[in-house]
């Protein structure tokens, strides 16, 4: 046994230990995230439950598990019709069901309000639509739906215009608060001109307006009739249905074109009913775009400080003080990089901006309040010490014998610096990058208070001039998860989603982490050195 | 103390006189005196520590990049001054290549190695740069071994031919002296012998400058060889003359294997 301790077997087994349990903690997180969110958007069958009290029940079967007070079995089923029963989820113990039942055509309704709806149709209140009034009342719902997805269409193209001209709207409005701003009466003229052309704006405005509302109300008028499990009819617009399908009688195939469509949704479709519904895109697309516009930051005043550092800086008490301040820097708790990102950027230099720029617009701000431009200077302040580490490690790691041999050929030490050091460095930069991306995109508590919001009406980045709105607040999935998970008023319903998210996040940081990774190796396979 | 070989056709190429040089308080080098002549091969022996690489970095100023190194006394190339601080040290450095004890090509490929040299120096003619890759390449004895695979990475040579590329690297810009700081320590024999013959052939077009740990190779190759100790200049003159009969007895017993 005293051989055996000797041998150092035992320490290599510990090592190896303390990988595996690191690789399994991770594993199972990935997994847990994975095998909840990819099985949100699957349809569950609606099971109808007869109870000894007579009632019946129809919903989804949520989980199974023991009743911690009395020790019977329960079953969680999700029940929806949130608006009719007053909550999403009740719990039926086992012994109280009498009788189970698959009904073929329990129709699951996904609606733009109050949740989902489980239910049977009854019939399809088609006034001035173009269907044959003897058809089966899911024929006549599914054409139902589509001619009011047409007329949906068009009323949208209507938003659309009347999202342009409140755009030229606004845009006239800051004219002329700055017309106004310089001097009232030098500028009559120029007031009175884009008064008139505002007005006309607002005029053909209002009549849009009307027009949608007018086709709105007549959308609206088309519903169905549905009938709940406990007897309880319900009238429902059929503007309001998103999505219909009726699981237990879909084929496999068929499921699987819902799931496909449900992530197709998620990806590229608006958050509804405060988040917990419909789709991310805004959260991926902000989270996105902050991260790339962080790198931005980060990543040539990062390596740029590293060069001097390592390259210029004489190595004095002074380098080091600057050396171990900035490596202390990484370990500063991220809130209070958000604090110093609101006092400095937000009030500070945002402040300025504005009281140089749009003196006409105060007291409402326009950088002076978060948005994506700060929240990414404040993140890049977070991940430059990441970038400085890795760049003056890599440069400390070229061998003398590269520098001196290109020095001897009569190179500068920016010739050396540019041709030689920085091309060998560039794995360990990209190293240092990657690190500061995946930091970047998981950080939360600092983007709450520097321009993160639940919901942002507009993208950072849309077809108005300039096109790249540096001072819009953005959505960001840690903050969705954050904000569905935890302050959203279902939080039961709205878990699945929270996972979903999570998985997103995590695959963006994969997917980002994997482009690097890959660059980073093109480049050591040109840049490895031979053996010194 | 320097006695060099003063043929009647050669001037001093470089010329070093009265050189002392500081490591911080400790003085690597003391009083040294000594001429180089063109197109001739100057070896410089003795024990590891002796000041004779810190001398040789000395005349392409590259102890400019250690920071506390003081150089007093005068080293003249051409007859002009190195160790002024108006001196153009790109230009000097041009005019006198350096090839290292390891070997140490840039991690790009065989044909931007020669080129860097005259890449940096602002040509980028391709047929002047395809001329000097040959040219060079040729001079250093390589040409034949790298000539169909000139845009393969220089990374993945052997030792001995990387050495040669940075042989031909260093010729590539034409420069008039060759430093080379133990070329072959770290090379086996039969790379060894061929870096020999390459520096036979280099003298013809340069004057070379060779440290070595190496008698037999000092022997081999030099015309003159300089024998350090201490950072003094113990002893210079003919090669044959050093190895056969010494002046001072110190160079004697380094030579005959009695010190080092």
């Amino acid at each position: 046994m005293k051989k055996f301790w000797k041998t150092g077997e035992p320490y290599v087994l510990a090592t190896g230990a303390a990988l595996a349990i690191v690789l399994v903690m991770t594993l199972s997180l990935v997994g847990v995230v994975v095998s909840n969110g990819l099985g949100y958007f699957w349809p569950k069958q609606l099971v109808r439950f007869e109870l000894k009290d007579g009632s019946a029940a129809l919903g989804q079967i949520m989980q199974h598990e023991k009743n911690p007070i009395s020790g019977e079995r329960r079953l969680q089923l999700k029940i929806a019709n949130r608006d009719v029963f007053g909550q999403d989820f009740r719990w039926i113990d086992e012994k109280d069901i009498t009788k189970r039942s698959l009904p073929a055509d329990a129709m699951l309704l996904e609606r733009r309000e109050h949740g989902n709806y489980f239910g049977f149709l009854k019939s399809v209140t088609a006034e001035g639509l173009d269907i044959p009034a003897a058809a089966a009342p899911l024929e006549t719902l599914e054409r139902a739906l589509k001619l009011v997805a047409e007329k949906n269409e068009a009323s949208r193209k209507i938003k659309g215009q009347m999202s342009d001209l409140n755009n030229r709207a606004e845009r006239l409005r800051l004219k002329l608060l700055k017309l106004e701003y310089n001097g009232k009466e030098q500028n009559s003229a120029a007031i009175a001109e884009l008064t008139t052309e505002r007005d006309k704006a607002m005029t053909e405005f209002n009549a849009l307006n009307e027009q949608s509302s007018a086709s709105l109300a007549e959308i609206t008028r088309i519903s169905a009739s549905f009938e709940d499990v406990s007897g309880g009819s319900k009238e429902i617009a059929l503007i309001e249905i998103v999505a219909h399908q009726r699981p237990n009688s879909m084929s496999f195939i068929a499921k699987c074109g819902a799931y496909l469509e449900r992530v197709r949704e998620l990806l590229l479709d608006d958050p509804r009913e405060s988040n917990t519904e419909g789709g991310l895109f805004p959260a991926i697309f902000g989270t996105v775009m902050m991260v790339l516009l962080m790198s931005v930051f980060s990543l040539p005043f990062g390596v740029v400080a590293a060069i001097y550092l390592r390259e210029y800086a004489r190595d004095g008490l002074l380098t080091r003080a600057v050396r171990i301040a900035v490596n202390n820097l990484a370990g500063v708790p991220s809130i209070v990089y958000g604090v110093f990102g609101l006092g400095f950027f937000v009030y500070g230099i945002g402040g300025s901006l504005d009281s140089l720029f749009f003196p006409e617009r105060l007291p409402t701000p326009t950088f002076g309040t978060g948005g994506i431009l700060w929240s990414s200077l404040t993140l890049a302040l977070l991940t430059v010490p990441v970038v400085i580490v890795a760049t003056e490690e890599s440069l400390a790691s070229i061998p003398r014998g590269i520098r001196e041999g290109s020095l001897a050929l009569g190179a500068t030490k920016f010739q050396t610096l540019t041709k030689i050091l920085l091309p060998m460095a560039t794995p360990g930069i990209m190293t240092g990058l990657i690190l500061s991306m995946a930091r970047a995109a998981g950080e939360v508590a600092p983007l709450m208070i520097v321009g993160v919001v639940k919901l942002a009406p507009t993208l950072p980045f849309d077809g108005n001039f300039p096109f790249f709105h540096m001072d819009r607040k953005f959505m960001h999935l840690g903050f969705h998860i954050y904000d569905v998970g935890f302050q959203s008023p279902n939080v039961e319903a709205a878990k699945p989603m929270v996972y979903v998210t999570t998985m997103l996040l995590l695959a963006i940081v994969i997917v980002a982490s994997s482009t690097a990774i890959y660059l980073r190796n093109r480049m050591r396979k040109r840049y490895t050195t031979s053996t010194f | 103390m320097a006695q060099t070989q003063q043929p009647t056709d050669t001037t001093p190429i470089l010329s070093v006189s009265g050189l002392n040089l500081h490591y911080g308080e400790a003085q690597a080098l003391k009083e040294i005196n000594l001429d180089m002549i063109r197109h001739q091969v100057t070896a410089f022996i003795g024990p590891s520590g002796c000041g004779k690489s810190t001398l040789l970095r000395c005349f392409n100023r590259m102890n400019d990049l250690v920071e506390s190194a003081r150089i007093t006394g005068s080293i003249r190339f051409n007859g002009a001054e190195v160790n002024e601080p108006s001196t153009d040290v790109i230009s000097l450095r041009r005019r006198i290549g350096m090839v290292f004890q390891q070997s140490n090509p840039f991690p790009k490929s065989i044909y931007e190695n020669i080129v860097y040299g005259l890449r940096i120096s602002g040509v980028n003619d391709k047929s002047t740069l395809d001329e000097a890759v040959e040219r060079s390449l040729k001079s250093a004895a390589i040409w034949n071994e790298v000539k169909d695979r000139l845009n393969d990475s220089a990374l993945g040579l052997s030792g001995g031919q990387a050495q040669r590329i940075c042989i031909a690297r260093a010729i590539a810009v034409n420069p008039e002296i060759i430093l080379m700081d133990e070329p072959c320590s770290a090379l086996d024999p039969i790379s060894t012998l061929k870096i020999e013959e390459l520096i036979e052939e280099l003298k013809d077009k340069y004057t070379i400058v060779i440290v070595t740990h190496n008698m037999q190779q000092a022997a081999r190759v030099s015309d003159v060889t300089a024998f350090f100790y201490l950072g003094e200049l113990i002893e210079a003159g003919a090669t044959r003359k050093i190895f056969t009969n010494p002046e001072k007895k110190q160079t004697e017993d380094y030579i005959t294997g009695r010190f080092g």
